[in-house]
């Protein structure tokens, strides 16, 4: 009897579920994925989206880098480590023997740099087109998601257009109609000029839809939109303005190069949109003046990210556990304090950048290495050479001896002996006895120098912007979480300065310039007679060293083939003409210490130091003519015969 | 069985296509003469139509201005991308470049005749007591609109064959205004300590053209001492 119940039960179950009607049943929605109505029907939900797309924002230099080759996109996933997007253009020393090609190449290939995301544009454009037309979104959210996205689409434009000059500029997502006809989707490129105008236009358009919050960095705000129209229009003007020294490097159709008539239109621009941000109508930002030491000041400018730094604005911003987080600490930690072993040391800022700072009375000198006549100078403290500088300098890169961790680096390249022969190891594990002693000692520093010995310092120093002293930082697995600023106030005061002193107003851009220097140390104020070309373009290399401006700003002032002209440096050239824009810089030297060993002598035990070209460094940077824009890809040439290839390729 | 051997030993067969085999090779002249470039710096490309989507062939020339491709049968262009070498290059319009048409049946020979903005004449380089002394000449061949300023003029030396502003020892430059005649230049340059020590350098003299990137060099030579 159960039995007979309970087969009636399952064939009655059975009956009534097939009562759907077919349609129904086939008509099932999917649980995987979302569909586009319930998707912009939450702000929660359209934010996730928006995280994607902030995710997928592309900077020259990247903490946890960025795939292999851009364009055409690596199918293979590979990821080029973040602290080699940092380790080029002789102002470092990749201290890693598989990156050595970097100081070994002679010059970069022309698609060097070459970007062509259109499928990150076409996911804006379509971001875009369905936020516009989302019904259950409150129209507050709408508006600023919206502008969020232009925001990003823009700051993408604005990153091809450095490095391919004009490109098609497309603001719709285009659909294929199935018919066999691609000629409507075909865009030729746009106006170099007009991508520029688009990212100020854009900018001008969305910066009141953006919220004016100081507090708010790594999404779009109006101190972000108004940085980047200023940035934007900067470089616009300084490529009409400087471009006409290179006619060489544009096109008849103007995809590449900009009219110099429209060079103090962009200044006027630049300045106007540096200075919404300068006179507080984007919010209250301001420069990171909070610790006492300079030097500690201004490596906390790229580690604080409490409320108190309001300097920077818009941010890549990280966050330990959340499985966002980057490398950099572990790959660039000083050797002997690494919590990673052998896992360290790998990006070493070059003398050529070093002997840039200034010193604090704004006068330019090599690091003090022979006296007059041309004996070698010594020093108590490995640090004393570097006294009386810009305190960036101490802020930007970790000296010999200096701290990290609560702990000092042990940087010494061996012994100078009297007889003037050097007594050194191959590992500084590796002990030898001191001339007429028989206990062997160390003989070079456990962080390095030695030729070839990757992972310590080859140059003798390490980089300290963006390097973590949090606990565990140095850890593959926990990684760090210092954010990577893509624009920050000194910027922004240093684009107003160069729109200034380009324009003519040269006090405005001397008042500009000291405000940076001051916080740096530098309390000698420069009058307007001292601003030069040559002060700008020194100023922003110390400043935004290592934030991925160096080639950018030398490719839009059109000094970058006499920088990198692919002549090898002497020490000569290394120590000349220090503060001059076009002062050559084709391989990266390094300062090795020396510590002197002549018993009875009053220089006993103190430290010498010696300009050394590190072994590996072989070859010299040279910058062609067609490495001013980066080559577009031949499969894109050949799919859309609308585009025109770049000048000199 | 027998199917199954028939099967398997047909299928033995490769279904890669050979290798190009065909030479094309010749370098560039000016008037049957040599030009030197600078090793890896001054492409040319080929191009093949004909095959659905349009790609070069990109090489370049090496510092004689000799170059060799392998390429298969067919039909090619042959083009020197703008403002590419020390040399005018035909353009059939503006920003158009020609291209020289190469049918290509077997190995083949063909010298690319070109227009130098210089060139640089009877160079006779010596070595002598720890110097390498050099004299020589300068044409201005292109004299007309497109007619370009010498920027300066380097000697180069050398322990390896490559010799260009890349790759030397030693250098001495000239600076094109310090340049009163063209004909008769005298320049000279000191051999550095070569470590280990030879006997030999290699040398030869280039000419910076004003606004031209690439430099136009005087035939290698090999000075021992």
């Amino acid at each position: 009897m159960k039995k007979i119940s309970f087969i009636t039960i399952f064939a009655i179950l059975l009956g009534t579920g097939s009562c759907k009607k077919d349609s129904a049943f086939l008509d099932v929605p999917p649980k995987q994925v979302l569909p586009t109505e319930l998707a912009f029907s939450d702000p929660a939900l359209v934010l996730s989206i928006l995280g994607d797309l902030y995710n997928r924002q592309r900077d020259f230099s990247s903490l946890d880098g960025h795939p292999l080759r851009e364009y055409p996109l690596s199918p293979s996933g590979d990821i080029v480590p973040g602290w080699i997007t940092f380790a080029d253009f002789s102002e470092s020393f990749p201290s890693e023997n598989g990156s050595s090609y970097i100081v070994q190449r002679t010059g970069w290939g022309y698609d060097e740099w070459r970007i062509w995301d259109y499928g990150y544009i076409r996911d804006l454009n379509l971001f875009i087109q369905r936020a516009t037309a989302a019904t259950k979104l409150s129209d507050g959210d709408k508006t600023r998601f919206i502008a969020e996205a232009r925001f990003m689409r823009a700051n993408y434009y604005f990153e091809m257009v450095k490095r391919m000059g004009g490109v098609p500029l497309i603001t719709d997502p285009q659909a294929y109609d199935y018919s066999g006809n691609v000629t409507p989707l075909q865009k030729p490129r746009a106006k170099e000029s007009e991508l520029y105008d688009f990212v100020i236009s854009e900018a001008e358009a969305i910066k009141d839809q953006l919220p004016n919050d100081v507090n708010e960095k790594s999404r779009a705000t109006k101190g972000a939109a108004l940085a980047m129209e200023a940035r934007a229009a900067l470089y616009a003007g300084s490529i009409a303005k400087y471009g006409a020294s290179t006619p060489q490097v544009s096109l008849p159709g103007g995809e590449v190069g900009i009219s110099s008539s429209l060079a103090n239109g962009y200044y006027t621009k630049a300045l106007a949109a540096a200075q919404a941000i300068i006179n507080g109508s984007a919010g209250s930002y301001q420069l990171y003046k909070v610790l006492p030491d300079l030097a500690d000041n201004f490596a906390a400018v790229f580690l604080d990210k409490s409320s108190v730094n309001q300097e920077a604005i818009f941010v890549e911003d990280f966050k330990v556990n959340s499985g966002k987080v980057h490398p950099f600490t572990t790959n660039n930690q000083p050797f002997s304090i690494s919590d990673e072993g052998l896992d360290a040391g790998r990006l070493n800022p070059s003398l050529n950048l070093v002997e840039a700072f200034e010193k604090l009375d704004n006068t330019y000198a090599p690091l003090a290495t022979k006296d007059a006549s041309g004996n070698p100078i010594y020093y108590t403290d490995q640090l004393d050479i570097f006294a009386g500088r810009d305190a960036r300098l101490a802020g930007t890169v970790l000296l010999p001896n200096g701290s990290f961790k609560g702990k000092r680096t042990d940087v010494w390249a061996g012994y100078q002996l009297a007889d003037g022969s050097i007594l050194t190891s191959g590992d500084a594990g590796q002990l030898k006895p001191l001339p007429g002693t028989s206990t062997p000692v160390q003989v070079t520093g456990k962080d390095g120098v030695i030729n070839g010995q990757e992972f310590r310092t080859q140059t003798g120093f390490y980089i300290r912007k963006y390097l973590d002293p949090a606990v565990g930082s140095g850890r593959r697995g926990r990684g760090s979480d210092v954010a990577f600023i893509r624009y920050r106030y000194a910027e922004v005061l240093l684009n107003a300065a160069e729109a200034a002193f380009e324009l003519g107003q040269v006090p405005v851009a001397a008042g500009y310039l000291n405000q940076v220097r001051s916080r740096a140390g530098l309390t000698t104020a420069l009058t307007p007679v001292d601003i030069t070309f040559d002060r700008i373009v020194h100023e922003r290399r110390v400043e935004l060293a290592f934030e991925g401006h160096t080639l950018y700003d030398m490719k839009r002032w059109r000094i970058a083939t006499a920088v990198w002209d692919g002549a090898p440096m002497t020490v000569n050239d290394l120590v000349s003409n220090i503060g001059k824009a076009t002062k050559r810089n084709t391989q990266p030297y390094g300062l090795w210490p020396y510590k002197y060993y002549n018993p009875g002598n009053p220089n006993n035990g103190k430290w010498l130091f010696k300009e050394i070209l590190p072994s590996p460094v072989t070859g010299s940077n040279r910058f062609q003519l067609g490495n001013y824009y980066s080559q577009i890809g031949d499969d894109v040439l050949s799919a859309n015969p609308k585009i025109v290839k770049q000048p000199n390729q | 069985m027998i199917l199954a051997l028939l099967i398997a030993t047909t299928g033995c067969k490769k279904d890669n296509y050979d290798a190009p085999s065909l030479k094309l090779t010749g370098k560039l002249v000016y008037k049957g003469e040599a030009i030197g470039v600078e090793y890896n710096q001054v492409p040319y490309e080929l191009y093949q139509p004909g095959f659905g989507k349009v790609g070069p062939i990109s090489q370049t020339f090496s510092q004689d201005g000799a170059y060799s491709s392998l390429l298969f049968k067919g039909n090619y262009k042959f083009t020197i991308p703008p403002n590419q070498g020390p040399f005018m290059w035909k353009e059939i319009a503006a920003g158009k470049r020609d291209s020289i048409a190469v049918a290509l049946t077997g190995d083949q020979t063909m010298d690319i005749e070109v227009t130098p903005f210089y060139m640089i004449r009877n160079a006779n380089l010596t070595a002598a007591s720890g110097k390498v002394n050099a004299t020589f000449s300068i044409e201005k061949v292109i004299t007309d609109a497109n007619a370009k300023d010498i920027e300066r003029v380097s000697l180069y030396i050398n322990k390896t064959q490559f010799v260009s502003g890349g790759d030397n020892i030693a250098v001495t430059d000239l600076a094109g205004s310090a340049i009163t005649s063209l004909s008769n230049i005298t320049m000279s340059a000191n051999i550095p300590g070569i470590s280990p020590t030879q006997n030999y350098v290699f040398a030869r003299v280039g000419v910076k053209i004003a606004g031209v990137e690439d430099m136009i060099f005087s035939p290698l030579v090999k000075l021992t001492y």
